[in-house]
C-alpha cells in the first residue's frame, strides 16, 4: 500500500462545505475547531474555484519538524497524527503548516489554549483502536473499520478523494483525461451557453 | 613551598568539584513520546461499525477493502461507464 493521500478537484467542489459537516459530525469536534475547511478564490467572480483543505499528511510534515515536545509521528500508511497527552499546546505547528491544518480549541476562558486538534484522517490516535477514549480525544478510527475518510466519502460531487495515494491518482486522472475541456466538459452548454455560428450549428 | 601546596590542593579541588557538577544535572531528554498507536489493519473490535468484507488482523484483505471501496464510492466513471 502506497501513503495516504486527499486530492481535491477544483472543477467539481461546489463550496457545499458537505466535507466540513461530515468532518464535523463523524468525529464530534467542539466548537470553533475546522479540521476541515472550504477555500474559495474570486468568491463570486465568474470561474472561481473552490478547494477543500485539512491537514495533507506531508511526506515531511513542517509541524513534525518543529514541535519542541515531538508528540507527532507518521504511521505506516504515511498519515501524521500526534499525541494529546505530550502536545503543550505552544502553537508552533500552526506557524509552521502551510495549509492552517492545527487547529486550537479555546478550553477555558480568555486565550487559555488547548491541546492542538487536527485532522486525523480518520485514523484515530495513540489509544486502543475504536474505544472511547481515542473517539473523545481523535474522533472515529474509520480506517480501523476498513472505511475512508468520512469527508471525501460523503462528497456529493466525488471532488474530494482520500485514500491510497496510487488508487486516487488513477481515479483523477482517468477523470481529467474523460472530461476534457472548456466547451467538452459535460454540462458546459447548460451552463455557459453555446455559441451558434451563421448557418444555426450549435458548437 | 607549604603555600603553594595548599593552593595546588585548592585548585585540583575546585576542577574536581566543576567535574562533578554535570552529576546533578536532570535529563534533558524529550519527556513524553508518542504512545504507541495500534495499526489500522487490526480493526477495532466494534462489529457493528466495522465493514464486512475484510477480516481485521489480515493487512492484505483491509489493503483491498480500502481500494474497493474507493473504487467503488469515488470512481463514477467505472460506475457510469
Amino acid at each position: 500500500m502506497a501513503r495516504m493521500k486527499f486530492i481535491c478537484d477544483a472543477e467539481r467542489c461546489i463550496e457545499c462545505n458537505g466535507c466540513v459537516t461530515a468532518c464535523k459530525n463523524e468525529h464530534e469536534v467542539p466548537w470553533g475547531v475546522n479540521r476541515r475547511r472550504v477555500v474559495t478564490l474570486n468568491d463570486g467572480v465568474p470561474g472561481e474555484r473552490s478547494i477543500s483543505v485539512a491537514c495533507m499528511h506531508c511526506s515531511d510534515a513542517p509541524c513534525m519538524a518543529v514541535c519542541p515536545v515531538n508528540c507527532f509521528y507518521r504511521t505506516e500508511e504515511g498519515v501524521v497524527l500526534h499525541d494529546k497527552d505530550v502536545c503543550i499546546g505552544c502553537g508552533y505547528c500552526s506557524y509552521a503548516c502551510p495549509f492552517g491544518a492545527p487547529q486550537f480549541p479555546s478550553a477555558g476562558t480568555f486565550g487559555v489554549r488547548g491541546k492542538m486538534d487536527k485532522c486525523t484522517f480518520c485514523a484515530g490516535g495513540p489509544e486502543a483502536n475504536g474505544s472511547q477514549a481515542e473517539f473523545e480525544k481523535y474522533g472515529r478510527n474509520r480506517l480501523a473499520e476498513g472505511k475512508l475518510p468520512a469527508c471525501a466519502e460523503m462528497c456529493s460531487t466525488k471532488a474530494l478523494l482520500a485514500g491510497d495515494g496510487d488508487v486516487v491518482a488513477d481515479i483523477f486522472r482517468n477523470r481529467v483525461v474523460q472530461r476534457g475541456k472548456g466547451a467538452e466538459v459535460w454540462g458546459w452548454g447548460t451552463a455557459y451557453g453555446s455559441k451558434t455560428d451563421a448557418k444555426g450549428a450549435k458548437s | 613551598m607549604s603555600s603553594l601546596k595548599r593552593m595546588a590542593g585548592l585548585v585540583s579541588a575546585l576542577f574536581l568539584m566543576a567535574g562533578l557538577a554535570a552529576c546533578g544535572d536532570k535529563a534533558q531528554e524529550l519527556a513524553g513520546q508518542p504512545k504507541f498507536d495500534a495499526a489500522p489493519y487490526t480493526g477495532t473490535g466494534v462489529q457493528v461499525f466495522t465493514t464486512s468484507d475484510w477480516k481485521a488482523g489480515d493487512k492484505n484483505s483491509w489493503a483491498l477493502q480500502l481500494k474497493t471501496r474507493a473504487q467503488y464510492g469515488q470512481n463514477d466513471h467505472t460506475r457510469s461507464n
